[in-house]
């Protein structure tokens, strides 16, 4: 038995538990268990593969296991994880495990929690296998859930955002899908596993003219890259807390781990030739997104477009191609998801008690709710990257590293990148200035409660992790930056 | 020397303790726990500096470099990495005791300045951030290390400007301070990132070994724009520097973050924080002299603008604090000038000891001056001058230790601010006549103003108090302090800087050029004169002079319309003519593109839909036709 | 002799008759009874084939039998839906069936 199916297996089984009950306690039980458990679970890992990879510094993936599926077509169940797997699985589970607190009064819980397992499943599927055709049938699974989850639990214009996510990330999955087939068919339609291709078969440089821009783009749908991030922001802004702390704080690190696992790591010659036209396009992400930030008015978009900002970094820095940049890349994918959970889990929990998002309708929570304003201040500083929390360490890694690329256009594009650290500063302070400090803006807030226990939870799990990182960015690093090495020599081999 | 990391690592424990279980203390216990912290650093620093400067620190003739503590923290290419660890050399180990001097007598004059406040606990956390940040700055043994600990006093200067959080005031210029700091990191960092691109280190003492040997080598000639690209990292890591030293243009955040508590005022906007950019271009003056020595002349100008604008301005504020904001300015922009204008070696380098000297120096007046103040504002619940008067009946203690920081200022002998200043002026004298000239003017207008300031608090006719807000001398706790700080503003000029700190760290000799001493000592009296003369008695004349003015006044008033000319920038060109253009172009064409897409599929489908008509037969007639039609073209094709 | 021409022609004729009829009447068993033409026709078709190209086959006829066999049946669901059809409409006139237009 492999380890790492019981990241998929867990959420099947706490799906079947959930059928049989319907008490709310019953149904939170089964939650918080089955998600510590996979937050233990994912612990667990961590040492198990440093281990492993103590013992086994070689390989490029670990805990390989393989079931053939579909044998016509070669279509294996395979799982395998290197160090940036095993970072995303934790990510994951902390996301997991924080959510479930978060919708703590959920209406219609059982049927929220079943398609919110479903959603995980899709996620933890997606980071678990290295085949390319199961990747994409847990990219589907991951994204249909989405659908209802905000179409049903939603706010505001739920049935059209829900809408349009879904058909633009679906869009995107077309793209996608048509990428994986030209990469099976021109690789020889010998197999789906990615290690395989890699390794022992070559993709045409004229089929891979065609197919990096349609899996770079297929994924870079869901990793918000400009001009595709529309759905981002009327997503967000109508998803239920927990669906937002998923989707931003996982489901868009799918597009940016696909970006890296399927686009570049298999086509790095079209990765060499066609990357500087989405590296304009992320620049562009990055500082729009920022920009954009600054003058919205509602708490979600303005975190939305922040997202688009950072998500836009991840990219860019992913198409820096080298060590360091990629390593700044996967840091920033880890450090955006863990950020913007806890701000959606705190907007979650601010809109719950005043019913707004409007910043021009609040003011001066922090003397009614000191603790979440505190906790929103501090998610404001992880985002404006303060030095001893995990927004800092990933920027600066990316700036370092994409600075470290000879030549005049990427060294432009860097400094540009560099300008969105002070645009950050000035919505986020903006942000934080309206909406807590200054007088109380409506008297009917005076009377609100702080955060409950649970939401206590929620918001400390992920200040732990970020300050984590923060503290400690070392170990990460180094677990990341090892993983980046075969992918590095691919990309440094052509 | 390990224990010197202690001075660093008791505020950050301070901070943990106070910010996380701060609130379920009594407000005293709190309070004393942070001083007393702070003491145990303080003491800790002077041990250090007493071991460095009179044991270990010398070897041979110079001053040595030690560091007894560094670690990778955090590995970005096998050259590249960021360490933090502890650089003990004559100006970090001066900064210690400066740092941890000021800050504890700011920690003990707050018990009695903050007494009662709500956030009492979280005041005390946010000093002790400051000063954990403020003093992992000064002993930074590489340039990131340097720029971790610069984003944190930012912060922990963001958070406690904006201490009264309710008052929105005090949140806008929170906020200014950050943004405004915050664009000036930004250069900071790209310079960083340029300078680290060539160098391949950000570690300090490779950057300046051998007259920055490795700098001028590894830029091979690279230019932009007519200007070396060592020039240019240098001159963007000088922006960092003047946006936190509050140099023009970058200096508006300065005077609003007097919204904050005094004290802290005293401690983050006079003393510490605002000279980091000062003592940043001091650590890497070889790198400056020798691989860009165009930076060091623009410093120079820079400075000397700096100095004479914020003279200028000070003159006619009537927010005592605020004037000691634009003073604190002008003093910096001194440091700033006397950097600028030195040389390297010996007594060539006098313009680098000066500097430090005046940072020394002035660290202790500008913070007594700012305690005074606050002490005047804690009696009679105000900024404004023209509330107060004829206060020394009240506050004899105030008073004469305001008195003696105003000589000092002033550039009075034999009172410390005299000996710094003096060599900065000896500095300047020689290379640039222009300069001194100007820093010459500028001292007049200090002594001025200063005792313009001095005599509208405490003298300025015989005002008279309503026995209910009788003004009252500060408790102990708020004047023992200001006793302390007076005899170092006292003394500290007396200490012979040249043999502890200079630019190449071989001590050298100086002694005081009494050409320069008298040029400065005459303009330094005209101005106490012409102040008593307008000020010592309540009279209409200030009034009439500034009627005179006219346009120069109120420019000076309304501080020459930077604030307008900032705004003006964010607001409109930002807000107005980016921001909300990218809002409405996201909105409208890219999310408009988007709905058109859907609009286009359901309008194509509406139109198509009349095709299914329900009718069999209607199919039927497509069906037969199409099967003809594609027999035919088998048939004939 | 008689030729496999003939059965063409015949079987071509049963064929547009039977769509002839299928397009124009209004009837829905009208339409039924086109529609049996139109099958009648294929399996003429294939029963002529059979016998006339592979002798010692028997493919074609086996597809024609199953095509009655078919036929009967898809008559019998259909007489079922034109009955259905009558209870609700009232009629049985093919063009106000039309429940299926999008």
């Amino acid at each position: 038995m492999n380890i790492l199916l019981l990241f998929v297996f867990i959420p099947i089984l706490m799906i079947g538990l959930l059928f049989l009950t319907n008490s709310m306690k019953t149904i939170r039980s089964i939650m918080v268990a089955g998600a510590t458990a996979l937050l233990a679970l994912s612990i667990v890992l961590v040492i198990l593969f440093l281990r492993e990879r103590a013992i086994d510094p070689i390989a490029e993936m670990l805990f390989i296991s393989s079931w053939s599926w579909y044998a016509p077509l070669n279509i294996s169940f395979t799982v395998g994880v290197d160090g940036i797997s095993v970072a995303m699985l934790m990510l994951s589970s902390i996301i997991v495990f924080t959510g479930v607190f978060s919708s703590w009064n959920m209406n219609m819980a059982k049927e929220f929690f079943l398609w919110y397992c479903l959603l995980s499943i899709g996620v933890y599927g997606f980071f678990i296998t290295i085949d390319l055709f199961s990747m994409f049938m847990f990219y589907e699974v991951a994204l249909i859930p989405m659908y209802l989850l905000i179409g049903l639990w939603g706010t505001g214009k739920k049935e059209y955002a829900a809408m349009k996510l879904t058909l633009m990330l679906m869009g995107g999955s077309a793209f996608l899908l048509v990428g994986i087939i030209g990469i099976f068919y021109t690789s020889g339609h010998v197999t789906f596993n990615l290690l395989e291709i890699a390794n022992n078969l070559h993709i045409p440089i004229e089929h891979q003219r065609w197919i990096f821009p349609a899996t770079f783009l297929g994924f870079g749908v869901l990793g918000a890259l400009f001009p595709f991030h529309t759905w981002s922001p009327d997503g967000h802004a109508s998803a239920p807390t927990a669906v937002s702390m998923l989707h931003a704080g996982v489901l868009m690190k799918l597009g940016g781990y696909g970006c890296f696992r399927v686009a570049i790591y298999l086509m790095p010659e079209a990765a060499h030739e066609l990357g500087w036209i989405f590296l304009i396009l992320t620049g562009i992400s990055v500082v729009y997104g920022a920009f954009s930030a600054v003058v919205q008015t509602d708490l979600k978009y303005i975190n939305a477009y922040s997202s688009v900002s950072h998500c836009g970094l991840v990219l860019f820095a992913i198409l820096m191609m080298n060590r360091t940049a990629m390593t700044g890349a996967i840091m920033q994918m880890l450090s955006h998801g863990l950020m913007t959970a806890l701000f959606f889990a705190l907007i979650g929990l601010i809109y719950g008690r005043t019913h707004t998002r409007d910043i021009r309708e609040m003011g001066g929570l922090m003397k009614i709710m000191p603790f979440a304003s505190v906790c929103y201040v501090i998610a404001g500083l992880a985002s404006l990257g303060l030095p001893g929390l995990s927004g800092f360490v990933a920027e600066m890694t990316i700036f370092v590293g994409s600075f470290q690329n000879a030549g005049v256009f990427r060294t432009v594009l860097t400094i540009i990148a560099c300008c969105s650290i002070v645009i950050t500063a000035v919505y986020i302070l903006r942000t934080v200035g309206k909406i807590l400090y200054g007088p109380v803006q409506n008297e009917h807030h005076l009377h609100l409660a702080d955060a409950a226990w649970y939401e206590k939870i929620s918001t400390v799990g992920l200040i732990l992790a970020i300050v984590f990182m923060g503290f400690y960015p070392s170990g990460v690093a180094e677990m990341i930056s090892n993983s980046i090495i075969p992918i590095i020599e691919r990309l440094a081999g052509v | 020397m390990e224990y010197s990391i202690l001075i660093v690592i008791t505020p950050f424990l301070l901070f943990l303790f106070l910010g996380l279980v701060g609130g379920k203390l009594k407000p005293n216990v709190a309070g004393l726990i942070g001083t007393l912290g702070m003491g145990l650093c303080a003491v800790l620093a002077y041990t250090v500096a007493f071991q460095y400067f009179f044991n270990v620190g010398k070897i041979g003739e110079s001053w040595s470099q030690i560091v007894p503590f560094n670690f990778v923290w955090l590995k970005f290419t096998d050259l590249l990495h960021i360490d933090l660890g502890v650089l003990l050399d004559p100006i970090s180990v001066m900064m210690l005791v400066v740092i941890t001097t000021v800050s504890l007598m700011v920690h003990i004059y707050s018990l009695g300045y903050m007494k009662g406040e709500t956030g009492f606990q979280r005041y005390y956390a946010l000093l002790s951030l400051f000063s954990f940040s403020m003093l992992g700055l000064v002993v930074a043994t590489n340039i990131f290390q340097m720029y971790i600990f610069w984003e944190l006093v930012g912060v922990s200067s963001y958070s406690l400007i904006g201490f009264y959080y309710q008052k929105p005031s005090a949140v806008a210029a929170s906020k200014k301070a950050f943004i405004v700091t915050r664009f000036a990191d930004l250069g900071f960092l790209i310079g960083i990132l340029i300078l680290s691109f060539y160098t391949k280190t950000f570690d300090f003492a490779s950057l300046t070994a051998n007259d920055a040997e490795l700098v001028t080598t590894s830029f091979a000639g690279g230019t932009f724009m007519g200007l070396s690209l060592a020039t240019w990292a240098l001159a963007l890591i000088f922006m960092g520097g003047a946006g936190k030293s509050a140099m023009f243009p970058l200096h508006i955040w300065l005077p609003d973050a007097m919204e904050g508590p005094t004290p802290v005022s005293a401690l983050i906007h006079a003393a510490t924080m605002v000279v980091a950019g000062v003592f940043l271009v001091a650590r890497m003056f070889p790198v400056y002299f020798f691989a860009a020595p165009d930076v060091l002349t623009m410093i120079a100008y820079v400075g000397a603008f700096t100095a004479l604008f914020a003279a200028v301005i000070a003159i006619t504020q009537t927010d005592i604090k605020r004037v000691l904001a634009f003073s604190t300015i002008s003093q910096i922009a001194y440091m700033m000038v006397a950097l600028g204008v030195s040389e390297y070696g010996g007594h060539d380098g006098l313009g680098y000891m000066a500097s430090m000297f005046h940072l020394f120096t002035h660290a202790f007046f500008k913070a007594l001056l700012f305690l005074g103040a606050g002490s005047v504002i804690h009696a009679v619940h105000s900024n404004e001058m023209k509330d107060m008067g004829n206060l020394r009946k009240y506050m004899p203690i105030t008073n004469i230790t305001f008195a003696i920081a105003c000589l000092a200022i002033a550039g009075i002998i034999p009172f410390s601010g005299f000996f710094s200043k003096d060599e900065i002026l000896a500095a300047a004298y020689h290379n640039h006549p222009a300069i001194f000239w100007t820093l010459w003017f500028v001292a007049g207008l200090t002594a001025f103003y200063m005792w313009r300031l001095y005599y509208s608090i405490f003298w300025n006719g015989d005002k008279k108090y309503d026995g209910h807000h009788k003004p009252h001398e500060s408790p102990w706790t708020m004047a023992v302090p200001l006793v302390i700080l007076a005899v170092f503003s006292i003394f500290s000029g007396l200490i012979p800087f040249a043999n502890f700190i200079s630019s190449d760290n071989m001590p050298f000799y100086t002694h005081i050029d009494w050409k320069v001493a008298s040029l400065s000592l005459v303009v330094a009296v005209t101005g106490i004169f012409v102040a008593r003369m307008l000020y010592r008695k309540a009279s209409t004349k200030p009034a009439e002079i500034a009627q005179k003015m006219g346009g120069l006044y109120t420019a000076s008033l309304k501080k020459f319309y930077m604030d307008e000319v900032w705004g003006w920038v964010t607001k409109t060109v930002v807000f107005r003519y980016i921001c909300e253009p990218i809002k409405w172009f996201d909105r409208h064409i890219i999310d408009g593109s988007m709905n058109g897409l859907a609009w286009v599929t359901q309008k194509s489908s509406t139109a198509i839909r009349g095709l299914q008509s329900g009718q069999v037969q209607f199919y039927t007639w497509f069906f037969v036709a199409g099967t003809l039609v594609i027999a035919l073209l088998v048939l004939f094709l | 002799m008689i030729k496999l021409e003939f059965y063409l022609v015949i079987s071509t004729l049963m064929f547009f008759i039977g769509i002839f009829g299928f397009i124009t009447r209004k009837s829905m068993i009208a339409v039924l009874i086109s529609l049996e033409l139109v099958l009648n026709a294929v399996e003429i078709n294939f029963a002529a084939f059979n016998r006339f190209l592979f002798p010692h086959q028997l493919e074609g006829m086996f597809f024609a039998l199953f095509g009655i066999a078919i036929t009967a049946a898809e008559t019998a669901v259909a007489l079922a839906i034109i009955i259905n059809a009558y209870r609700k409409l009232g009629n049985i006139n093919i063009n106000d069936a039309s429940k299926m237009r999008g």
